[in-house]
């Protein structure tokens, strides 16, 4: 079971990071995410892992499994949904003002670098603006 | 008064000058006047005890811990300090109220006056070195405030700046120099320190300890080769340049030579260094401010010149030298701050400082002749002057020195900086108030109000009083002396007079004088020649190195920082891993302690269904809708793992976030392009792929790990367990955590909770505000849009189920103490109710039905749980104590009450409120003005039929 659980985080670890490295902002957000459910289940799994023994107290029950993890962990999941909400927020604003959704400033020195030719980019924005101006 | 309260006045009394300009310059001046009288009078009321010899103290212990106390202590040497920052301070304010034009700010101007004061009278008045550091790098802080007050002049910023470089880097220097002395004396306390003589000269760290500390004191009073920097400070308005460079700032390097002058001087390393030092700054700053046409300029290396003097006479170690170096700090301050605010007379009655513009001002400006004069004569060190009587113990001291073997080098040198000094004294008179009166000055000169020569008045009273009268001064000097030897010596038996016999001193003092009146004589072809000589120009060097260095933090930065987000992600990733690396090879991890819980086969299946759908996400995400569906596989699999181990609440909790965040992509993804792009190279894959694995192979190896062996210390869960009912009155030990043991956690949480939901509004405010919404209102859908916006079935279903789950909310919430539940998961299962509403029957529709702002609900949730946590208060008890009690109102059965459920009833509105916020936020922005809602669940296409639907309405 421990070893389910240590490569399933090693799993998510792994692909978060490997969309954190991406391009694009939305790959970016997807990979942030699953870099969050990987670390939640770490910060839970660091209170050893126990099946049917919930912190919840009952008469007559002796052990219960360590409920601290969990209710660091419990805030730490809305908060995540705070940031992820912020960072797509902000992820949304750059491309909708910048028409660009690339993560990294391209060239040195150039002011206006977010915004680069690309054929092969999908520009939904600016052809409906052309098309709504004519 | 209490020391405290000396030390505190000017800070506190630094907020009030920016109020009262206010009130007009007068009232301005005169608070900021009386703020400095009031400390000035707490200052005089210890008078008595310290020249009776006695050491007045204050303590409060802040930091005991790392050693930093507030212990203030005022002896003879901090008391004639205070008297001289707090003295001259007030005269400076009373001086600087009528130099400032209307222009300037003044209550900026006094405000940052009174911060330096305060931070100067720290220094000379604290016990400790740590607190005495801080004070010290206040005074560098507040004095580039000072300096660089003209905004305007790229002189006085450039001046400012360079200020702070110089005096910062000693500082920082000290610092390190405070904390090995600290370290050897095993004690942070100054008097402690002072009594540690033998073991801080014998220790090794003796030299670092003692380079670090004079690199701070020479930088800060701008000893050779750290000079530079006070010349460009002139740039400041002249009542600072009065204040910092005759009494405070460039003294405070000074104070704290004869502050720690018992524990570090007497060794060769101090003589040597201090002594020679003290002499090249002294020939040197006198010998450019002779040729100095700048008036303030000449001050300024003359100033250089006499703190060479003092910090010489500090070197040489004897008593008497310590005794003629208290004398001259008192008599430098006295008739330097009368020059300047001379020099600045003549600036603000003539217009310039340019020494070859003026003369001849004798006949026009009387008073302010009359007063430079007796002050530029003082510091020639003309008899019957107090600067004649110090001068005179210098060249006394310097005559019977003995420096690189040779009996002639420091008297010589000392002879040639007194002619120097007085041939600069001398120039000011001459060239600017003697010869002929000139009728090309900028501009009319004549004698200022009474305001302006007032202050230099009374210091020049000062200057002929000890001059002719010094046995007046003498129990101070000798009081002062005595704090400063401490017991290392006996002060010296002898008297401030002004007739000593025909003394070596005498002899070399005539020199002086009269080389100084040849040397004026034959000024002109002198200033051709030096004008000649080359000279390396200070200010071009220090901008050399500047550039030099900012040069290579750019470039260091332009190489990590260079706008590549994924270059940043992947070099944390591989530090963070390799850091973990470097600890996981170098420790040491014991034998495996935990039996392994048995495989099953339910949670083995869950295990592929996760793997299957990451490695999917990892190949499939240029799809981003199938992405987003894989990432919800994941997340309910996240979800149900956490129910099969324990963690009902975080199972619930997973699920419900779960289905806002995919909500809230999802409206993202009607904006942003539905496919990525394939732009990386194969090999660039490969590599992101390794530092993933790399990455993820850390993380597992580690969880494995720690989940294989117990805990290695006695964790604190187990406190938790036994007191969740006991002291919080539930059963669900996590919810009484959250809302009782770490309420303080949780209170913090929610209002950053409440901070996100706002700044996605405010962000979205502001797109709406800017050119985009014009792009978004002619945005065309870039897929097909439903024949049915709001389809029959999901209209009705929700708007029926609505009650349900709020009621299932309400219940979740209510049992949360005791059962799985909470604020946290009631809030998002009413919040996804909501947003359930506003999918279906559309943005408008619900909008107008919803009664509270949003906003409001996250305020009232973060003041509900606030309010809870206070109520506290009322009873005695610390912030957040809870309460419960258990009652019974028949026929229900006993139910108990706990103070906690207010508070969790504020996490739960924030919740609601901060995601209610924030997807409403996202659905702003697709939202458009002309959108046609219909009340009716039948309507399929509302705009079909509007007339009709309006005027049932009707």
């Amino acid at each position: 079971m421990e070893l389910l659980v240590a490569s399933a985080v090693g799993v998510l670890t792994a692909a978060g990071v490997y969309l954190v490295l991406r391009l694009r902002t939305f790959p970016v957000i997807i990979g942030t995410s699953l870099l969050s459910y990987a670390v939640n289940i770490f910060l839970f799994a660091t209170g050893r892992l126990a099946v049917n023994q919930a912190p919840i107290l009952r008469d007559g029950v002796e052990t219960y499994t360590d409920p601290l993890p969990q209710a660091l962990v419990l805030t730490a999941i809305v908060i995540s949904f705070g940031m992820t909400a912020v960072v797509v927020m902000i992820a949304l604003g750059s491309y909708l003002s910048a028409n660009d959704d690339h993560v990294n400033q391209r060239e040195e020195g150039q002011p206006d670098s977010g915004r680069v030719d690309e054929p092969d980019a999908p520009r939904p924005g600016d052809g409906a603006t052309r098309e709504a101006l004519q | 008064m209490s020391l405290f309260l000396i030390v505190a006045l000017p800070f506190l009394g630094a907020l009030l000058p920016g109020l009262m300009i206010e009130a007009g310059r007068r009232a301005c001046g005169l608070t900021a006047f009386f703020i400095s009288l009031t400390a000035f009078v707490g200052l005089m009321t210890h008078v008595p005890a310290v020249m009776s010899g006695e050491v007045i103290s204050a303590q409060v212990s802040w930091l005991p811990d790392f050693g930093l106390n507030l212990n203030l202590f005022l002896d003879g040497l901090g008391l004639f300090f205070a008297m001289l920052i707090l003295g001259i301070g007030m005269l400076v304010i009373v001086y600087a109220r009528y130099y400032l034009s209307r222009d300037d700010n003044m209550g900026e101007f006094y405000t940052y006056l009174l911060l330096f004061q305060g931070a100067m009278v720290g220094i000379v008045l604290c016990d400790n070195i740590l607190l005495l550091l801080i004070f010290w790098e206040l005074t560098s802080l507040s004095s580039f405030l000072l300096i660089g007050f003209w905004k305007h002049l790229a002189e006085g910023r450039q001046g400012a700046r360079m200020a702070l470089t110089v005096t910062g880097m000693g500082g920082l220097a000290m610092i390190g120099g405070m904390l090995i002395l600290g370290q050897i004396a095993g004690s942070y306390d100054i008097q402690v320190i002072l009594q540690n003589r033998e073991a801080i000269q014998s220790s090794e760290l003796y030299i670092p300890a003692l380079l670090l500390i004079l690199l701070g004191c020479f930088t800060k009073s701008a000893q050779f080769p750290f000079h530079f920097w006070l010349p460009h400070a002139m740039a400041a308005p002249t009542p600072v340049s009065a204040y910092l460079h005759s009494a405070t700032m460039v003294k405070a390097g000074i104070f704290l030579m004869a502050r720690l002058w018992p524990v570090l001087s007497g060794t060769d390393a101090w003589f040597m260094i201090v002594t020679s030092a003290g002499l090249i700054t002294m020939v040197l700053g006198a010998l450019i401010a002779i040729f100095k046409n700048d008036l303030k300029a000449l001050l300024a290396f003359s100033t250089v010149s006499h703190l060479g003097l003092i910090t010489m006479l500090l070197g040489v170690g004897t008593p008497y030298a310590a005794m003629a170096a208290v004398f001259h700090i008192l008599n430098h301050a006295t008739f330097k701050a009368a020059l300047f605010m001379s020099a600045g007379i003549i600036d603000h009655e003539t217009h310039t400082r340019h020494i070859p513009a003026l003369g001849g001002l004798r006949k026009l400006m009387p008073v302010t002749f009359t007063l430079a004069t007796l002050a530029a004569l003082s510091m020639a060190g003309i008899p019957l002057l107090n600067g004649f009587l110090s001068k005179e113990m210098m060249l006394e001291t310097a005559a019977h020195l003995t420096l690189f073997d040779s009996h002639l080098l420091v008297p010589v040198a000392a002879t040639v900086g007194a002619l120097f000094s007085a041939a600069y004294s001398f120039r000011y008179i001459s060239h600017v108030f003697l010869g002929p009166v000139r009728d090309d000055y900028p501009a009319h000169p004549h004698d200022p109000p009474r305001g302006l020569w007032g202050p230099p008045a009374l210091l020049v009273v000062l200057v002929v009083v000890i001059g002719v009268a010094p046995f007046l001064a003498e129990p101070l000097v000798m009081q002062v002396t005595a704090a400063v030897l401490g017991e290392t010596a006996e002060v010296p038996n002898i008297h401030l007079a002004i007739w000593h016999g025909v003394t070596p001193a005498l002899k070399m003092s005539g020199i002086a004088v009269v080389g100084g009146i040849l040397l004026l004589l034959a000024y002109a072809p002198l200033s051709k020649i030096w004008e000649a000589l080359p000279r390396p120009e200070a200010k071009a060097i220090f901008d050399a190195i500047m550039d030099l260095f900012v040069g290579i933090a750019g470039r260091v930065t332009r190489a990590l920082h260079n706008g590549s987000f994924t270059m940043y992600a992947a070099i944390f990733t591989l530090t963070v891993t390799a850091v973990g690396a470097h600890a996981w090879f170098t420790g040491e991890t014991g034998a495996a302690t935990r039996a392994l819980l048995p495989l099953e086969p339910l949670p083995l299946a869950g295990w592929m269904l996760l793997v299957l759908a990451t490695g999917f996400l990892c190949f499939m995400h240029r799809d981003r809708l199938l992405a987003l569906v894989l990432m919800g596989v994941v997340g309910v699999i996240v979800s149900l793992g956490f129910n099969y181990l324990s963690a009902p609440d975080l199972a619930l909790t997973q699920l419900s976030v779960e289905v806002v965040t995919i909500i809230l992509l999802l409206l993202a993804l009607n904006f942003l392009p539905n496919r990525t792009p394939a732009e990386s190279s194969s090999g660039r894959r490969l590599r992101d792929g390794l530092i993933g694995i790399v990455a993820g192979l850390g993380s597992a190896g580690l969880i494995y790990t720690i989940m294989t062996r117990n805990f290695a210390f006695q964790s604190i869960s187990d406190y938790h367990l036994e007191n969740s009912y006991k002291g919080g009155g539930g059963t669900n030990v996590v919810n009484v955590t959250l809302v009782d043991f770490r309420g303080f956690d949780t209170f913090g949480e929610i209002i950053v909770l409440g901070i996100a939901a706002l700044i996605i509004y405010a962000l979205t405010e502001a797109l709406l505000g800017g050119p985009v919404r014009a792009r978004l209102l002619n945005r065309k859908p870039d897929q097909l849009r439903a024949g049915d916006a709001h389809p029959l079935m999901m209209v009705v279903v929700t708007r029926v189920m609505l009650p349900v789950v709020l009621m299932v909310g309400v219940y979740i919430f209510l049992r949360g103490h005791n059962e799985p539940g909470g604020g946290f998961i009631a809030g998002l299962i009413v919040a996804i109710a909501v947003v359930v509403q506003y999918m279906a029957s559309g943005f408008a529709w619900a909008d107008a039905r919803i009664r509270y702002p949003y906003h409001g609900i996250i305020g009232a949730g973060v003041l509900v749980a606030g309010l809870t946590g206070i109520g506290a208060w009322f009873f005695g008890k610390p912030f957040l104590t809870s309460a419960f009690g258990y009652f019974r109102i028949p026929p229900m059965e006993e139910f108990e009450l706990a103070t906690a459920m207010g508070f969790d009833l504020g996490v739960f509105l924030a919740v609601v409120g901060a995601v209610m916020l924030s997807l409403e936020s996202y659905a702003r922005l697709a939202r458009r003005s002309n959108d046609i809602v219909s009340d009716h669940a039948m309507d399929i296409d509302p705009s079909r039929d509007d007339a009709q639907t309006e005027g049932q309405e009707g």
